[in-house]
């Protein structure tokens, strides 16, 4: 891995890239009611904009975009969203990833379409750190 | 045997072409899995889906209703899937320090 900037004009077009395909990726996630698209896609994509830096840029812009250590963390929270949604839902008397039973006072069809709407998040949440986790782990695994 | 090889392929892909044909049209209403209920009289979950996912959800997007609502427990076993690939990478590829 490099520690330097070889190519600023690199840096330079990856910086410029990186908010763009960011953006489409929180689209991509929060559109997925309307049009193809939702969790896994926008995961994949916010993590490739947060990818494109770390190639670019190297060991010393990571700590300013997403840390390595924080990575396991977020995996572990987007997990947590989706199975404690599904079990609030058993705690307000339901069934497991029942959302109608969700305890947030609206219409029960509106409740599910809220229910979609959070789960597509933690999903999105675990994609784009798990996949940013197995760039560090690969590349930066051996130089411990 | 290198003839043999290439006729067993031609075979196979013959097959598969005649089979083919029987196919139904795609997005043919006619379909029979788009029908109320199937050969052996059993309802078709399809069917449920199309006529119901707006009216249970309020979203456009069928497919995200049966993504994320009607088969959201398989849904969540992609999710460990993927996570469980990522703490793969972090157990093997990360050199620990020897005792």
């Amino acid at each position: 891995m490099r520690t330097e900037f070889d190519s600023p004009i690199i840096l330079l077009g990856a910086r410029l890239l990186s908010p763009y395909i960011m953006l489409i990726g929180l689209y991509v996630i929060f559109h997925g009611h309307y049009s193809p698209g939702g969790g896994f896609q926008g995961g994949a994509l916010l993590a490739a904009s947060i990818l494109l830096v770390r190639l670019s840029g190297g060991k010393v812009t990571d700590p300013l975009q997403i840390k390595e250590s924080i990575t396991t963390p977020m995996a572990s929270l987007g997990v947590l969203i989706y199975f404690g949604t599904g079990f609030a839902a058993i705690l307000a008397g339901g069934l497991f990833l029942d959302y109608e039973m969700l305890p947030l006072g609206m219409d029960p069809a509106y409740l599910r379409n809220t229910g979609i709407l959070i789960i597509e998040i933690g999903i999105g949440l675990a994609v784009m750190a798990v996949l940013i986790m197995i760039f560090d782990n690969m590349v930066r695994g051996e130089d411990l | 045997m290198k003839y043999f090889k290439a006729l067993i392929l031609v075979a196979f892909a013959a097959l598969m072409l005649y089979a083919s044909i029987d196919l139904p049209y795609r997005g043919d209403p006619d379909n029979l899995m788009h029908n109320e209920t199937s050969m052996t009289g059993s309802k078709v979950a399809g069917h449920y889906y199309i006529q119901e996912a707006y009216h249970d959800a309020k979203t456009p997007n069928m497919v995200t209703v049966v993504l994320g609502d009607y088969r959201s427990t398989d849904t969540i076993g992609e999710q460990v899937v993927i996570f469980t690939a990522g703490i793969i990478t972090l157990l093997l590829l990360r050199k620990h320090k020897e005792e």
